[in-house]
Order: C-alpha cells, then structure tokens, then sequence
C-alpha cells in the first residue's frame, strides 16, 4: 500500500494487529428511513435557504433605492413566478426551522433514541404542513 | 480486499495525519452553528411575522417599519446570524462533498466571500433606511 488515502484507512484492532477500517455501504444500499430523509432534508432546505437569501437581499436593497425599484421587486414577488419562489422558500424557512430545534435538543442529549427521534420527525412534518399553510392563508388574507 | 493490510510507506503516523484534523479548531465551528441557530430561532420568527404584516405593503410602509430601532437592531442581527450561519452550513456540505483539494478550498473561500459580500448589502440597505 503506498497511497497515503488509503494508509489512512488502516487502524489497529483491540488486539494491536493491522486491519482496514470498516466502510458503510453507499447511500443506494439503504431503505429510506425518516430520519435519514429528514436529514438530508435540512440539508437541502439548507442550500435552498442559502440561495434564497438573494430575493432577501434584492428585497432590502430595492426597499433602500427608490419608489419605481421597489415596486419592480414588490411586482415580482406578487407574480406567479414569485410567488412560487416565495412559497418554496417559505415551506423550507419552516422545516428547517424545525427540524433544527429538533437538532438543537439532540445537541443537548435529549430525544436521541429510536422511538422518540421517529416520533419527532413526523411531528417536524406535520409541524411543517400546518405552520406552512397557516402562514398563506394568513399572509394571503391580510395582502 | 481482504488479508491484513500492510503499509510500505516511510512517513510515521503523525505525519500522515497532520493537516487532515481540526487542529483544535473544530468545536469552534460546531459551536457557531449552534450559537447562530439558537439566535435564529426568535429572529426568524420575527421575520416571518412581519413579513406576513407587510405583505403587499407599500414602500413608505416598508421604509416606516425600518425606521425604528426596534425594527432595525432585530434585522441586522438576523442579517448577521443568517450569514453566519449560512456560511458555516455550506462549508460543512462542500466538505462533505467536494473531494478534490483543488475544488475544496476554492469553493469554500468562494461562498464565505459571497456570504460576506451579501451581507455587507443587506447592512447598508437596512441602515441606509434606517439611520
């Protein structure tokens, strides 16, 4: 062996002999438990956010030049395109932050077994759906 | 591949591997992530609150809500905390990722610049409406 990636993945056993360390089976291999979903998910939603903080920032600079700008970015987040924008946007604002809090509370140690994180995952997606439509029927009311 | 592996290699463990770790770095950024989420939780829901409130609002609405104090120390300091946050997320997911050092480190510095730079624009948006 002289690759140093692969020297890398050589550790010594318990009884001090030479063994390659163990690899886990590529994604694919995997049926698609919630968790994992999950976590792939606020990894997702993560980038999109992070893309999305570009209608933020365009909003906020629009709102600091003038009357016309404005109203151009304020007309494009109420098209059909925008609006879609919005929504995505908003639906993956609201699962990630709830699927963070759920990781925040793991960080403390707590709700990190089996049956409690399954539980809590789907209480993340129920969580997700209501809160996502309460907030367009609500913003769509008082627009 | 199967058999006890056996390393040819004159370069001792340590030297293998140096510059692989977090050399006592690495609960600094695990930790800002968690600080930034912990912020973030009651300036999102501020964020979305008043977003609801100014939807179809009109500029003058807009620029009058970002006058005060109240609005504007909440924004930058979700302004701060998003990026922030933002910046350390995607590091992790390019590291995860991006395998080929030539890429890694590009990429990396390429979106904690464009984090810093959008950020930049959305303080001096906001102070400029509200200063």
């Amino acid at each position: 062996m002289r690759d140093v990636r692969d020297a890398l993945m050589v550790a010594r056993d318990s009884n001090g002999k030479l063994v390659r360390r163990p690899m886990s089976p590529h994604l694919q291999v995997y049926r698609w438990p919630i968790s994992m979903a999950l976590s792939i998910m606020h990894r997702v939603t993560g980038v999109a956010l992070g893309v999305g903080t570009l209608m933020l920032t365009w909003w906020l600079v629009a709102a600091a030049s003038s009357d016309d700008v404005f109203d151009r970015a304020q007309w494009f987040m109420g098209s059909a395109l925008g609006l879609l924008l919005l929504f995505g946007w908003s639906v993956a604002l609201i699962f990630h932050f709830f699927s963070g809090i759920r990781h925040l509370f793991w960080d403390a140690g707590v709700g990190f077994d089996a049956p409690t994180y399954n539980t809590t995952g789907w209480g993340v997606l129920i969580a997700t759906g209501v809160c996502s439509v309460l907030v367009w029927v609500v913003g769509l009311a008082v627009w | 591949m199967s058999g006890t592996p056996h390393i040819d290699m004159l370069r001792s463990p340590l030297g293998r591997a140096r510059g692989l770790g977090s050399a006592r770095a690495g609960s600094h950024h695990w930790w800002a992530q968690r600080l930034t989420a912990v912020a973030l939780v009651p300036l999102t829901l501020w964020f979305i609150f008043s977003v609801i409130h100014l939807s179809g609002a009109s500029h003058d609405r807009v620029i009058d809500w970002l006058s005060s104090p109240w609005t504007l120390a909440p924004m930058l300091a979700l302004i701060v905390a998003t990026f922030h946050h933002l910046q350390l997320g995607l590091q992790v997911v390019i590291e995860d990722y991006v395998h080929e050092e030539r890429f890694k480190m590009p990429s990396i510095l390429l979106i904690k610049g464009l984090s810093v730079i959008l950020a930049l624009v959305c303080i001096v948006s906001v102070l400029k409406i509200g200063l």
